[in-house]
């Protein structure tokens, strides 16, 4: 294989299912990947994503559907003919070689030239501050520069396609803010089409270019981050992002009016004749001592920069999550807060099919 | 990391060793002493009095065609047995890490031999391979080749080579096969996804992952291909056809208990004293340096 720089390729992933024996994992998934594009698949654990990643690498078979990278199925390549590198989530580094052996081995296969290898395995230390570890074995790197080594493997191979497997789960709170800010930079300058997958809402918020939410072997929602947080097309979308998760009340929608909680009646601008979910997230309810909402409260968790205020709604007890800016002193809170409201804050969904519908 | 426990006194750690060097100094020191005392000496058959030679029995040793033989065969038969075991066993643990139905049984399958005496063990071969009424012999017969384990040293070598190896696949087998889950199987995609194809993953990464079992089981086994396949070898062919498969273990045997030549015996048993230490020593200084990763 020849040196490229700055390859980039689309994927498409067209009607995809996955079954291992009579279990089936995926259920007919679709996604196109533009060229360059960092696209991040996001949902809880057992949900597939993983799986759909693997299918992707060459790893798991595809029982029905294909995928195509740069306009080629590939459904039946084997992972070195894709041209595809990968970022595990506990690194697989290859634990008898040293940090430049680790890099330099995919390349060593592929019969680059030592000088080019040495090349390309330098430059990559130096954009991941790994040259004074090239001849450390990874038993002796921290968290942190094993992540980085990981990094250097996929990058030195000019793949045409990153894939990353939950990359940042094994790293501490902090360190993984500072990767993730680290992977977004260094895909931006690369400009490799990424696939990158995790069940954190937050790299999935701040990492994509597109997002893809799934649950139960289902997409259930594709879209730009802010895109799907504000108009969270089902009920499971609207309660995984966000944080934390969108306040849900039963609800009942005549024409044009939704009444929900304590016979709070709003206008809706949807027709829809039946039983619904109302969702308002934590961030979206405001003090105010005219507000149609009434909250028993429960507990406060001060956070410093805001105050998460639990409570439940007088009439139905349903569950309440206020996220209020600041800090709110518990004395000041009396046992009820009146809450109010936007129109345009408010989700409606269907309680049959979990569908948004205004 | 290393953990040193201080003890305060130094009564409880001697007590706490005692049981260990109470075995170490009856069943080591006070055998290997004696061997080395009666080596120097020619005691007559009866044993009612020995007569002091000095390095009489290590000379007339040195100078014995056969004796300089057995180390030729003990070479020959522990480097063949170690291999042939260590390498059908590691064929079988690479299949049965393949296997995602059905492992367990495979698993536990192959571990029955290892259940077998030696001594039954090479009873079994004996009857398979008996050159009047075996199984085995009679179907190379078919094939137009006579088997004649009891007249042709090379026969008789290779039969006590299977038969030795055969229990030992098991135990092999076991160890080769939690090495190999103990690999893992992200390490193995990793390398799938840099392009390395089944045989050059072996080669580069399965291999060197395996070493510290690999140098544990060389060791092992070349210390039972040394003295536990005594049982074999007495049931399949007593150390013959002349002498062709008496290793150094079943010569001390043969010439003490048969022979009843004590004095040479025991200088056989300094010998191979010395040579084991050697290998042992030889094993971990220029071997295990390299297996660690």
């Amino acid at each position: 294989m020849k040196a490229r720089n700055n390859r980039m390729a689309s994927i498409r992933i067209k009607e995809v299912f996955k079954s291992f024996y009579k279990t089936k994992i995926i259920h007919g998934i679709s996604i196109d990947i533009q060229e360059g594009e960092f696209l991040v698949i996001v949902g809880p654990s057992g949900c597939g994503k993983s799986t759909l990643l693997r299918m992707v690498a060459g790893l798991e078979t595809v029982s029905a559907g294909e995928i195509f990278i740069n306009g080629r199925m590939v459904n039946e390549d084997e992972p070195m003919e894709r041209n595809v590198a990968m970022v595990f989530q506990n690194y697989a580094l290859y634990p008898h070689m040293n940090v430049f052996n680790n890099m330099a081995y995919g390349l060593k296969i592929a019969g680059t030239s030592k000088k080019e290898i040495k090349t390309r395995v330098d430059n990559a230390a130096s954009i991941l501050q790994l040259e004074d570890l090239l001849e450390r074995k990874p038993r002796d790197l921290s968290g942190g520069q094993r992540q980085r080594v990981a990094m250097g493997r996929a990058i030195v191979r000019k793949p045409d396609v990153f894939l990353f497997d939950e990359p940042l789960s094994n790293l501490d709170a902090k360190l993984r803010v500072k990767m993730r800010l680290e992977i977004k930079a260094l895909q931006r300058s690369l400009k490799t089409t990424s696939l990158y997958v995790t069940h954190d809402q937050v790299e999935a918020m701040t990492l994509a270019d597109r997002m893809v939410v799934m649950n139960n072997g289902k997409a259930e929602q594709i879209g730009v981050p802010l895109e799907v947080y504000d108009y969270p097309a089902t009920l499971f979308v609207a309660q995984f992002i966000g944080s934390p998760s969108m306040n849900i009340f039963k609800g009942n929608s005549n024409n044009n009016a939704v009444t929900f909680g304590d016979s709070i009646e709003i206008s809706s601008k949807t027709r829809f004749d039946g039983e619904v979910f109302v969702g308002i997230r934590p961030e979206h309810l405001i003090v105010d001592p005219d507000g149609l909402l009434t909250v028993r409260l429960k507990i406060t968790e001060p956070l410093g920069a805001n105050t998460l205020v639990y409570g439940t709604v007088k009439g139905t007890n349903e569950e309440v999550v206020i996220s209020l800016p600041g800090t709110v002193e518990i004395d000041s809170l009396k046992n009820e807060m009146r809450l109010s409201f936007q129109n345009k804050n408010i989700h409606i969904f269907d309680r049959k099919t979990n569908k948004r519908i205004g | 990391m290393r953990r040193t426990v201080i003890f305060k006194g130094w009564k409880l750690p001697i007590l706490l060793l005692l049981p260990q060097l109470t075995i170490t100094a009856l069943f080591f020191f006070y055998p290997a002493g004696q061997a080395i005392w009666e080596s120097l000496f020619i005691p007559d058959p009866f044993g009612l009095k020995s007569q002091f030679v000095g390095t009489g029995n290590f000379e007339f040793l040195l100078s014995d065609r056969y004796y300089r033989n057995s180390f030729r065969t003990t070479a020959v038969f522990s480097i063949s047995v170690t291999f042939l075991s260590m390498g059908i066993a590691l064929y079988l643990a690479v299949l049965a890490d393949r296997l995602i139905k059905g492992a367990g049984i495979y698993s536990s399958l192959l571990i029955w031999p290892y259940a077998v005496a030696p001594a039954i063990a090479g009873v079994l071969w004996l009857f398979m391979f008996n050159t009047r009424v075996g199984v085995v012999s009679w179907y190379i017969g078919l094939l137009g080749y006579d088997w004649n384990h009891v007249l042709n040293q090379g026969e008789a070598m290779g039969l006590v080579v299977l038969a030795s190896s055969w229990g030992r696949i098991s135990y092999n087998f076991l160890f080769f096969l939690a090495g190999l889950q103990a690999i893992p199987k992200s390490v193995i995609e990793a390398a799938a996804i840099d392009g390395a194809k089944f045989w050059r993953r072996f080669r580069t990464i399965v291999i060197p992952l395996l070493s510290p079992i690999t140098f544990f089981l060389l060791v092992v086994n070349i210390v039972y291909a040394f003295f536990e396949t005594f049982g074999v070898i007495h049931t399949i062919t007593s150390g013959g056809p002349q002498q062709a498969t008496t290793t150094l273990v079943y010569k001390v045997f043969s010439d003490g208990f048969v022979g009843q030549d004590l004095g040479s015996s025991a200088a056989q048993s300094v010998i191979l004293l010395f040579v084991v230490g050697l290998l042992t020593v030889i094993q971990f200084k220029f071997i295990e340096r390299k297996v660690h990763y």
